[in-house]
């Protein structure tokens, strides 16, 4: 028995060095993805950003129109720091902003905001 | 390349639709302040009369203005008109009744809020109706649903037609009206938004599904049976619902806070006439 588990363990190790080479950037591609998909999780909660209140996004059923459709992200925001300054605090840049200070009022964690930066870049 | 344009667009009617928000409450009169906030409106929804505007998001949008008068073919808040008339006649334990407080008239609503010089404060109609019980040895009554509910569908529906006036008598008055507008226009609660960032600045947008309604009027329907509640309710029970939605901590139905509010809203809203009650979603 013991020494199956073994044989195993070796086997996988073995598999492990020869195709690390390979495996390092999908494992790198499965975290972005993970990170897309918590991004997407956390802005469609009601009780997380709940951006489907204001933002079209791709996909959501009936959304609201009070800001701008989350479209052509990467176009519109080429610096990710701006878009994640967006989500943190819109009131720095525009004082009247409707928007809340998610970050700023603690309503998202920096991860969150994060999280979400990696999903609207993928609209 | 479509779609980019369409965003750009956009973020830039957003920006341009927000500068109305941020000011200062003391810096212009009442009187310019009707006139702002009008303008406000008549610009943003052209040929909306103003009178419609006591209909709430009803003078805004056809689709649910048609949902709306269906609703009201048997108004939801009938059975409580009438037990608010019952209450209304009905003799206190010393065999007065709510007459002898309102000039044996319910048509009252014009009357109210209005500014007391000698308390210092705004005097409103569910606040006149707890001291008339009080003064003749009977309990107040909760401010937000219920009883006080059905008695003022009653005084509402008596005084529809009636249209409000809020004078500002003096500076003290003037005091007041400004602290309203303060509690209106100062951003609050973990959502960072005042009443205008989605009454005014987001009015007719769509939050979700729903459809923002226009600040103006928004005092004059009130009591309102909101399908929402299932039942009917005060304007300061709405007031309150208002600021638990913008993750704020209420302040209490008929506290100087609200009652001021009311007293700068109700000024906001003159010469549009008191409709209550009203059916709202």
């Amino acid at each position: 028995m013991r020494k199956t588990v073994k044989s195993a363990t070796a086997a996988l190790s073995l598999a492990a060095l020869v195709s690390g080479a390979a495996l390092l950037p999908q494992l790198a591609i499965a975290a972005d993805a993970a990170s897309v998909e918590k991004g997407k999780a956390v802005a469609w909660d009601r009780k997380g950003g709940n951006c489907l209140a204001c933002h079209m996004m791709p996909g959501a059923n009936l959304p609201g129109d009070i800001g701008p459709p989350m479209i052509a992200m990467k176009a519109r925001f080429p610096d990710r720091q701006k878009l994640y300054d967006q989500i943190y605090d819109a009131t720095m840049l525009n004082a009247s902003s409707r928007m809340p200070p998610f970050g700023r009022y603690g309503i998202l964690s920096s991860d969150e905001i994060d999280a979400i930066v990696d999903y609207l870049y993928t609209l | 390349m479509k779609l980019k344009k369409l965003a750009i667009a956009a973020v830039c009617a957003f920006v341009a639709g927000s500068v109305y928000a941020d000011k200062k409450t003391t810096e212009t009169t009442p009187a310019e302040d009707v006139n702002t906030y009008r303008d406000y409106f008549m610009k943003r929804f052209p040929g909306v009369p103003l009178e419609e505007y006591a209909n709430g998001v009803y003078a805004i949008d056809k689709v649910s203005r048609d949902n709306w008068e269906a609703v009201e073919e048997f108004p939801p808040y009938e059975p409580m008109i009438e037990d608010g008339e019952t209450m209304w006649n009905t003799p206190f334990a010393n065999g007065k009744t709510y007459g002898s407080c309102f000039n044996d008239d319910p048509a009252q609503r014009k009357n109210y809020p209005h500014w007391d010089d000698a308390r210092k404060t705004v005097v409103t109609l569910p606040m006149a109706i707890n001291e008339c019980r009080t003064a003749n040895g009977e309990k107040p009554l909760k401010y937000k649903k219920g009883a006080i509910a059905n008695l003022l569908a009653y005084m509402a529906y008596e005084s529809r037609g009636q249209k409000p006036t809020a004078e500002i008598p003096n500076d003290d008055a003037l005091a007041a009206y400004n602290k309203g507008k303060q509690v209106y226009f100062a951003r609050r609660g973990q959502f960072n938004f005042n009443c205008a960032s989605c009454h005014m600045q987001s009015a007719g947008q769509k939050a979700r599904a729903d459809i923002l309604s226009p600040a103006l009027g928004h005092t004059t329907g009130w009591p309102v049976y909101r399908s929402k509640w299932g039942e009917l309710g005060t304007l300061h029970r709405r007031y309150g619902g208002c600021m638990k939605q913008m993750r704020a901590a209420p302040y209490k139905a008929q506290g100087e806070e609200f009652r001021n509010l009311e007293y700068f809203m109700t000024h906001m809203n003159k010469d549009i006439e008191f409709n209550g009650p009203s059916a709202r979603k």
